[in-house]
């Protein structure tokens, strides 16, 4: 009854080849811009919350500057703070939110069957980050010249520097959180929306780290944003620009970023073995 | 000399934490093929296909499509495969033009743009290819998984009820397209429904599923005189309600 063969009326044609790994990445960026391209919702989205966090924080420290010393001489801390903290926050968000499209759109199935490696979507969608930050902060940072006269831009290569490295941290996190969904499905979207808040203590935004009790100090020197903040404080504050601080906040990212990746491998695994990447609902 | 098999099948085992999904089944599929899987709900129909997709990693036994074994060495061959499942869908904002040129891309489609003008005209869909796959009627919407499904021209197509909330017009046309396909290509085509007219129509074999074993494998026409019946319907009745060949046969 079993392992029986069909008649078959003829053999298998010559087998095709595969198709480029640079082709397949530039397919998944074409489908995410296709999607930014046509909802506008989406579009505006990118650019409404920083928009409203700068202005937000930037009358705030507006206020303070005008009414103590410190918070003069310290002027810039805050904006600064809080465009960096979009970089690293909407970076991840980016990645995740262009991840939870294929699972909203049921579509996950579809890519997991094609030829598409994980390498090659995790990479589409850091490429995409980028571009939804760009989209989103850009303007934002020009917004922040016109109303309160901070230019991001102003800190020169230091933000090449503060850039590359929160970017790394928000793929990192982005990386894991995707295989945190794909192996327990849409009960874990939340996460995508809050686990960078986890963060927003303990890498110290909008304060020296020295203000933390002395063990959770420990702690956050373990987290690589934590020595961005601490070097954009050092050149706002006291013009110095601390390369020391973005090396050892590079060395971190990369520990950070291998253990996103390896953790997504095994969740991915454990998707396949519990079958759940068919089964994408909650 | 016979022709290897696209689709092997063997002792292939899942389980799910303590429940037994597909507890040991065997079959192999020839180039060309068409094969229908029957079965009732929960009787293993999707875990079979998942697993020859290399979707899911069998607790036990070994599946290879087109000579690579799944899903260790699914990207040897994931470009000449394809599907479609009522469990997955194509992006609704994309149009149909843009969701097609995303899977050609994906599956290295050469000439994309004459791949995809040749599949409006076959699957009828030229007038749709610039609007949202949202705004489609579900008829269309089909028939856009099935020009995904094909896009690649796969070599082996797995297909989880093709034909599920069609009209019987638009059903029977889905039909002929694919036994057309199959035939024109040399394609090899698994096919998963509950739609047993479906079966007796495309299937040359059917492999009949309960509660994870292979019950029945055969031609229609066997599996017909065997059980004594007129349709498969009836057929898939009698294995679900456990009055199988063998049963009648002893009393």
């Amino acid at each position: 009854m079993t392992d029986s063969i069909a008649n078959a009326p003829s053999p298998a044609r010559p087998a095709r080849p595969a198709g480029s790994s640079s082709r397949r990445i530039a397919a998944m960026m074409l489908r995410y811009w296709y999607l930014l391209r046509s909802s506008w919702p989406r579009l505006l989205d990118l650019v409404y919350w920083p928009t409203v966090q700068m202005v937000t924080w930037g009358f705030l420290q507006y206020y303070i500057a005008s009414n103590a010393g410190f918070f003069a001489r310290a002027g810039g801390t805050f904006i600064g703070a809080v465009l960096l903290w979009d970089i690293l926050f909407r970076g991840q968000l980016g990645f995740s939110i262009s991840f939870l499209e294929e699972m909203w759109s049921r579509n996950i199935g579809n890519l997991m069957m094609s030829p598409l490696r994980p390498f090659e979507f995790m990479t589409a969608l850091m490429v995409m980050s980028v571009v939804r930050l760009s989209i989103g902060a850009v303007p934002v940072t020009f917004l922040a010249i016109a109303f309160f006269g901070f230019n991001l831009y102003g800190l020169g290569f230091a933000l090449v520097a503060f850039f590359f490295n929160l970017v790394l941290t928000s793929w990192a996190i982005g990386i894991f959180v995707s295989g945190l969904i794909l192996r327990n499905g849409m009960g874990a979207e939340n996460l995508a929306w809050s686990i960078m808040f986890l963060f927003m203590p303990l890498t110290c935004v909008y304060y020296p780290v020295t203000t933390l009790p002395v063990w959770l100090q420990h702690v956050a020197w373990l987290l690589p944003p934590t020595y961005v903040f601490e070097g954009m404080r050092s050149l706002v504050v006291d013009k110095v620009f601390r390369p020391d601080l973005m090396l050892d906040a590079l060395v971190l990212n990369a520990v950070l970023f291998a253990a996103g990746a390896f953790a997504f491998v095994k969740l991915l695994q454990s998707a396949r073995r519990q079958g759940s990447l068919l089964q994408t609902g909650e | 000399m016979p022709a290897s098999p696209s689709i092997a099948v063997e002792r292939l085992v899942k389980i799910y934490k303590t429940v037994p999904a597909v507890d040991g089944i065997s079959f192999s599929l020839l180039p060309g093929s068409i094969t229908g899987l029957l079965g009732g709900n929960g009787a293993g129909k999707t875990t079979t296909i998942a697993s020859i997709m290399g979707l899911v990693i069998p607790t036990s036994g070994r599946v290879t499509v087109l000579g690579a074994e799944m899903p260790r060495e699914r990207y040897r061959v994931l470009h000449r495969m394809n599907f479609e499942s009522p469990y997955v869908e194509v992006p609704m904002r994309l149009t149909v033009r843009q969701n097609l040129t995303v899977f050609g891309m994906l599956y290295g489609v050469d000439d994309l743009r004459e791949r995809i003008a040749e599949l409006g005209r076959q699957l009828d869909l030229t007038d749709f290819l610039d609007r949202p796959t949202g705004r489609l009627s579900a008829g269309q919407k089909t028939r856009v998984a099935l020009a995904k499904a094909l896009i690649n021209d796969p070599d082996v197509l797995l297909l989880d009820e093709p034909t599920a909330s069609l009209d019987p017009d638009t059903a029977d046309w889905v039909r002929g397209h694919l036994e057309r396909y199959c035939h024109e290509h040399r394609a090899t085509m698994l096919l998963a429904s509950h739609n047993m007219a479906e079966v007796e129509r495309l299937c040359e074999r059917v492999i009949i599923m309960n509660k994870g074993r292979i019950v029945d494998d055969d031609t229609p026409v066997k599996l017909l005189a065997r059980y004594g019946r007129r349709t498969l319907e009836e057929v898939f009745l009698d294995v679900a309600r456990g009055n199988g060949a063998e049963s009648e046969a002893a009393q």
